[in-house]
C-alpha cells in the first residue's frame, strides 16, 4: 500500500523545512513537511492563517527556497534544478492567488497571452490557444477588456486561464476562493473541478475555507504551525477528528450549521 | 523700466508689450531647446539607474546590497549638493566633452548631471509601487528577470512613472533659468541680465509668466496623461 502511493504520487514532499528570519529571530514556518499528492487529484490543505500553507504552496514551485528537504513533481527533483531549468519548470506548474494578481496594464486577452507571448510563440498560435482557454474559463467576451472592469469572480477566471494556458499538468491554488463570495466561489470551484475532470491536471487546493474542501476534494491535510497533523481522506477527517485543529474546525463547522442566525446575531 | 521708477502697473503693462516680447522670443527657443535636450539625457539615463537601482535592491530581483549601497550613497551624496555647486563642479567636465564651459550645450551637460540622480530616486520609488503579487505571478509563469521588469514592473507603473516624468522636466526647466547665469542664454538668462542687472523688471515679469504657463502646462500634461492611462484600465 505504502509504495502503491508513492508511485502514483505526483507532487512528493519529503522532510520539508523552511524558516525566516523576520527581525534576527529564527521562525520555523514548515517543520518537516511530508506529502503526497496523486496524479489528477484535487487535493485539499486546511489550516489557520500563519500555519504555513502559502509557505508550503510557494515552495513547490520555488518563489521560497526551503531550508532543506526535498520536492519532486511529476518525478523531477524541484531543488536540484539551477534558474533555467526551474524557468521552463514552472511553465509545467500554474499557480492561481487569493489576490488575482493580475497584470493591469494588459487586457484580459494580453494577461492570459503573456505566458506565451514570453516564449515567443507565434501570434496566430497565441490567438488560438487564448481563446481556447478563454472559451473554457467563460471569458469570451471580455477578451478586450481591461482586468480593472471585472468582478471579482471573471477576475480569477482571468487568473485561471493565464495559469492553464501553457499546458501545465499541476496547478497551485492559494485561497483562490477566499475573496469571493460564497455563490461566486462554487462557480470557480466548479470551474476547477470540470478543468481538472476535464484535462486530468493535479490541483493542490490550499484554503482555510473548509466548505471549499468538502466540495472539491477527496484527501486532504490539515496543518498546523508548520506540521501535517492530519492527512487522509475529507470524509475521515470530518467525521472523526483526531487532531486538535481537525476537531475544531469539524466543531466551528457543526455549531455553524446547527446555530441559528438572525440580524447576524447567533440565538 | 526699473519698479522704482515706475509703478507695478506700468511695469506690467510694459510686461506685455511687444518690445518685450520681441527681446525674449528668442529666449523661449533656446530655453525649449535646453529642456528638451536636457530631459531626453535625463529620461534615458535617469531610467537606466533607477531601473537598476530597483532590481539591485536586497529586495529586488537581482539583490546585491553592496553595489545597491554604493550607488545610492553615490546618488545621495549628489543630489545634496546644491545645484548651483553642482554646474560650478561641472564646469571642467563640460569643456572637456563640448570644448568651452559656457553656453548651452555645455549647461545641457551640467543640468542632466544634475537631474539624472533626483530623477533615479523617482524611477526607483514608482517602480517599487508595484504590489509583490504581480511578480510572484509572473515569476510562477516561468519569466526571468528581464520579462518580469521590461513587461510587468514598468507598464504596470506608467501611470506613476509619468508623473515623475512629470516633476524631472519641470525641475529641468526651473534648472535651465538658473543655468542662465552660467551663459547657458535661454528665459533665465534674460530674467538675469535683463531684470537683476539692469533693472528692467518688465522682461523681468514677462519671463516670470513664462515660466509659470510651462510649469502648468506641463503639470497639466502628465496629469492628463497620466490619469487617461489609469481610465483605460478601470483603475479610475
Ligand atoms: N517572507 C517572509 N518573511 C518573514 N516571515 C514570513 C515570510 N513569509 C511568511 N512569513 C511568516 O510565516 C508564517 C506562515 O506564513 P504563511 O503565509 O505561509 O501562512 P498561511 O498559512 O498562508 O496564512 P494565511 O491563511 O493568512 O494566508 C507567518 O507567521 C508569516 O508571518
Ligand atoms: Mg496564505
Amino acid at each position: 500500500m505504502q509504495s502503491d502511493q508513492k508511485e502514483s504520487a505526483y507532487i512528493q514532499i519529503e522532510q520539508l523545512n523552511k524558516s525566516f528570519y523576520p527581525d534576527g529571530q529564527e521562525l520555523k514556518v514548515l517543520k518537516g513537511i511530508d506529502l503526497n499528492v496523486r496524479k489528477g487529484e484535487i487535493f485539499g490543505i486546511i489550516g489557520f492563517s500563519g500555519a504555513g500553507k502559502s509557505t508550503l504552496a510557494r515552495c513547490i514551485n520555488r518563489l521560497e527556497e526551503p531550508d532543506s528537504g526535498r520536492i519532486y513533481v511529476g518525478g523531477v527533483d524541484i531543488l536540484s534544478l539551477d534558474k533555467k531549468e526551474l524557468l521552463k519548470e514552472r511553465k509545467r506548474i500554474g499557480m492561481i492567488f487569493q489576490t488575482f494578481n493580475l497584470f493591469e496594464s494588459m487586457t484580459v486577452f494580453d494577461n492570459i497571452a503573456y505566458p506565451l507571448a514570453i516564449e515567443h510563440v507565434k501570434k496566430s498560435e497565441i490567438r488560438k490557444r487564448v481563446l481556447e482557454v478563454a472559451e473554457l474559463v467563460g471569458l469570451t467576451d471580455k477578451l478586450k477588456i481591461y482586468p480593472g472592469r471585472l468582478s471579482g469572480g471573471q477576475k480569477q477566471r482571468v487568473g485561471i486561464a493565464r495559469a492553464l494556458v501553457n499546458h501545465p499538468d499541476v496547478l497551485l491554488s492559494d485561497e483562490a476562493t477566499s475573496a469571493l463570495d460564497p455563490q461566486t466561489t462554487l462557480q470557480i470551484l466548479d470551474l476547477l473541478k470540470e478543468i481538472n475532470q476535464k484535462s486530468g491536471i493535479t490541483i493542490l487546493m490550499i484554503t482555510h475555507e473548509l466548505d471549499a474542501i468538502k466540495y472539491s476534494c477527496t484527501r486532504m491535510a490539515v496543518l498546523e504551525d508548520g506540521r501535517f497533523i492530519e492527512q487522509g481522506l475529507v470524509s475521515d477527517i470530518f467525521n472523526n477528528p483526531r487532531s486538535k485543529t481537525g476537531e475544531l474546525f469539524a466543531t466551528v463547522m457543526r455549531e455553524f450549521a446547527q446555530t441559528e442566525f438572525r440580524d447576524g446575531e447567533a440565538i | 523700466m526699473s519698479l522704482s521708477k515706475y509703478s507695478l502697473w506700468e511695469v506690467i503693462l510694459a510686461s506685455f508689450s511687444g518690445e518685450t516680447w520681441a527681446y525674449i522670443a528668442p529666449a523661449i527657443l533656446e530655453t525649449l531647446y535646453m529642456t528638451a535636450v536636457s530631459s531626453l539625457v535625463v529620461l534615458v539615463f535617469g531610467f537606466l539607474l533607477g531601473v537598476l537601482l530597483t532590481a539591485l535592491n536586497p529586495e529586488g530581483l537581482l539583490p546585491k546590497t553592496g553595489i545597491y549601497k554604493v550607488l545610492g550613497w553615490v546618488i545621495n551624496t549628489l543630489r545634496s549638493l546644491p545645484q548651483v555647486v553642482m554646474i560650478v563642479l561641472l564646469i571642467p567636465v563640460s569643456r572637456l566633452l563640448v570644448g568651452k564651459s559656457y553656453g548651452t550645450n555645455s549647461c545641457i551637460i551640467a543640468i542632466s548631471a544634475c537631474c539624472i540622480p533626483m530623477y533615479a530616486r523617482l524611477v526607483e520609488s514608482s517602480l517599487l509601487e508595484i504590489s509583490k503579487g504581480k511578480i510572484e505571478a509572473a515569476k510562477s509563469i516561468g519569466s526571468n528577470s528581464f520579462h518580469i521588469i521590461s513587461r510587468v514592473v514598468i507598464p504596470e507603473t506608467a501611470p506613476s512613472l509619468i508623473r515623475g516624468f512629470t516633476v524631472e522636466i519641470i525641475s529641468v526647466l526651473s534648472m535651465t533659468a538658473l543655468a542662465g547665469m552660467f551663459g547657458a542664454g535661454g528665459i533665465g538668462d534674460i530674467a538675469v541680465r535683463f531684470g537683476y542687472q539692469r533693472f528692467q523688471h518688465e522682461k523681468l515679469f514677462a519671463c516670470l509668466y513664462l515660466l509659470i504657463f510651462f510649469v502648468q502646462l506641463l503639470q497639466f500634461l502628465g496629469n492628463v496623461i497620466s490619469k487617461h492611462i489609469l481610465k483605460k484600465r478601470g483603475l479610475l
